[in-house]
């Protein structure tokens, strides 16, 4: 652990005004809480929003693990999980189901979190309705009165023009039954995932400064047409490492001539099924 | 039939000590078409937004008799609950239709939202009303999936319209719906507001400078000068015989060819 710094970098009064917010987020689940975001040592768009609120919530006792596309050793997650151990000097993680905190961009991990576990995504965009209504005053009015059906314009257009939803990630959310909520780029296949579950989702979104919360067990509904249900997207191929045919699949060139090969983005599940069956495949 | 469908009580409403409307008073029943006539200036979209609760009035009361509650006076609502009453219950359309519409969204899309607004929540029935409005208003169904910037004036205004009826309102405010139109495409529109209002048995509330344009839809007039009410009566009455100077100025000013 490096001398000269506070525990996880922010200083105790910055912390606390972000718990404060990650509090009232908790509470009214997917409102999007303002919070004085502050200058972090990594660029707008890196994470910021996560590595606040991961920074504000971490103990000594805490796991960490830091993922970016599903992928534990990308630049992105590796930074940041350094991060963290050098400036708080606590137990970092791969393994999905021994982190007690997990820091993500753009994916929700395969393996079913579990109560007490405590997931943080970097949110770029926090406001579901920015495409629709560009000031943020009125989005903020159309979020207190529950003025939403002008988001189901964007499902309407994809029907008419194409047939079906083709949107395919930041799929937007009711939280509750009440907010709508972005949630985060992820993928439409990992929405259900948010759905009622046993662990506790923080949302940080650090150029725009708002905090939003899905308590656990807490009903998380993808906006969808009763003749029209909302679908996750399939591969017609299974993963060429691991053979999951359930997990969110990554597509790569893996030569000059255009071979191309299918393997699940999420690493640590991929490893863990390979350690498991022996090497299938 | 019950009472009226609107009541408008003392109604006062200044711009920075500048009065836009003083003690405007009115009533409108149910299927009533009023056209509110007077030169700019004189108040006449000040009380429409005052009634779409897009102003609030400094006096008076705004009574509108609600599906959902009965007689319900707006000006004492706040914006939730005004929406939760009056539902649909009330129209506006805007005398620029971009104003009113969602350029960049396709004109299904457009008659759509309302609907979504409302709950409905099957895109196929939506999709069949759309069509089914846009056939209503003469625009080709076969342009639902176009973008309204790419229709003509004439048609973004009947779009409007069809956005605004879609609902199935009680009364629908109109601000010089016909305003920017050239002559022919004003006549069809009329006709069009006129045959709409007959089968629906729509209340309207129409502003206009254009007396002939009153004439043609209204069952009822009311001139409007700096703010007030100086002549009301049944249209064909207050224009073939005026009795205040300004209606008998505003009456003779009118070009005849």
């Amino acid at each position: 652990m490096s001398k000269g710094y506070n525990f996880a970098y922010l200083d105790e009064q910055s912390k606390r005004m972000i718990r404060r917010a990650v509090l009232k987020a908790v509470a009214v689940p997917g409102y999007q809480v303002p919070f004085a975001g502050r200058e972090m040592p990594l660029p707008y768009g890196w994470g910021t929003g996560g590595i606040q609120v991961t920074a504000s919530i971490i103990g000594r006792d805490d796991v960490l693990k830091v993922i970016d596309q599903g992928a534990d050793d990308t630049t992105n997650a590796v930074s940041i999980r350094k991060f963290f151990a050098r400036t708080a000097g606590v137990r970092t993680t791969t393994r999905t189901p021994e982190a007690s905190l997990i820091q993500t961009r753009h994916r929700i991990p395969e393996t079913q979190l579990k109560a007490g576990q405590i997931i943080v995504f970097q949110v770029p965009i926090p406001e579901p309705l920015r495409w629709l209504e560009p000031r943020e005053t009125a989005t903020r009015r159309m979020h207190a009165l529950g003025d939403y059906g002008a988001m189901h314009l964007k499902l309407y257009e994809d029907i008419a023009r194409y047939g079906r939803v083709t949107t395919a990630y930041d799929f937007p959310t009711l939280v509750n039954g009440r907010y709508l909520m972005s949630p985060s780029p992820i993928p439409r296949l990992d929405n259900p995932k948010l759905d009622r579950s046993p662990a506790l989702q923080l949302f940080g979104a650090g150029r725009e400064k708002r905090i939003y919360a899905v308590p656990p067990h807490t009903t998380v509904k993808s906006l969808d047409f009763e003749d029209h249900p909302f679908t996750t997207e399939r591969w017609a191929q299974h993963c060429a490492r691991c053979g999951a045919g359930d997990s969110y699949l990554d597509e790569l060139v893996i030569d000059d001539r255009g071979t191309r090969r299918f393997v699940c983005s999420d690493t640590d599940y991929c490893d863990t099924r390979l350690a498991g069956t022996g090497g299938a495949r | 039939m019950s009472g009226p469908l609107l009541e408008i009580d003392g109604l006062c409403k200044a711009y920075n000590g500048r009065p836009a409307l003083i003690d405007v008073a009115l009533d409108l029943w149910p299927g009533e078409v009023l056209a509110i006539v007077g030169e700019s200036g004189s108040g006449k979209t000040t009380l429409l937004r005052c009634i779409d609760g897009q102003v609030a009035p400094e006096r008076g009361a705004i009574r509108f008799d609600t599906r959902a509650q009965g007689m319900v006076d707006l000006t004492l609502l706040n914006e939730a609950r005004r929406r939760r009453l009056l539902g649909n219950d009330l129209g506006y359309v805007h005398q620029n239709p971009r104003d009113g519409l969602r350029l960049e969204l396709s004109a299904g899309a457009n008659i759509g939202e309302p609907l979504l607004q409302a709950g409905h929540r099957h895109y196929g029935r939506i999709r069949a009303t759309a069509e089914s409005w846009l056939a209503k208003v003469e625009i080709d169904p076969g342009r639902i999936d176009d973008l309204p910037k790419h229709f003509s004036g004439g048609m973004q205004q009947r779009l409007q319209i069809a956005r605004n009826l879609v609902t199935n309102p009680r009364l629908v405010l109109m601000d010089e719906p016909t305003g920017g139109l050239d002559v022919s495409v004003q006549a069809k529109l009329l006709d069009l507001l006129r045959r709409l209002a007959a089968d629906l048995d729509l209340a309207i509330i129409l502003v206009t400078h254009d007396l002939g344009v009153a004439r043609l839809l209204a069952d009822r007039l009311m001139v409007m000068q700096a703010g007030r009410i100086v002549e009301s009566g049944l249209t064909d009455q207050v224009l073939d015989d005026p009795h205040q100077p300004y209606t008998q100025l505003l009456v003779s000013s009118v070009l005849q060819l």
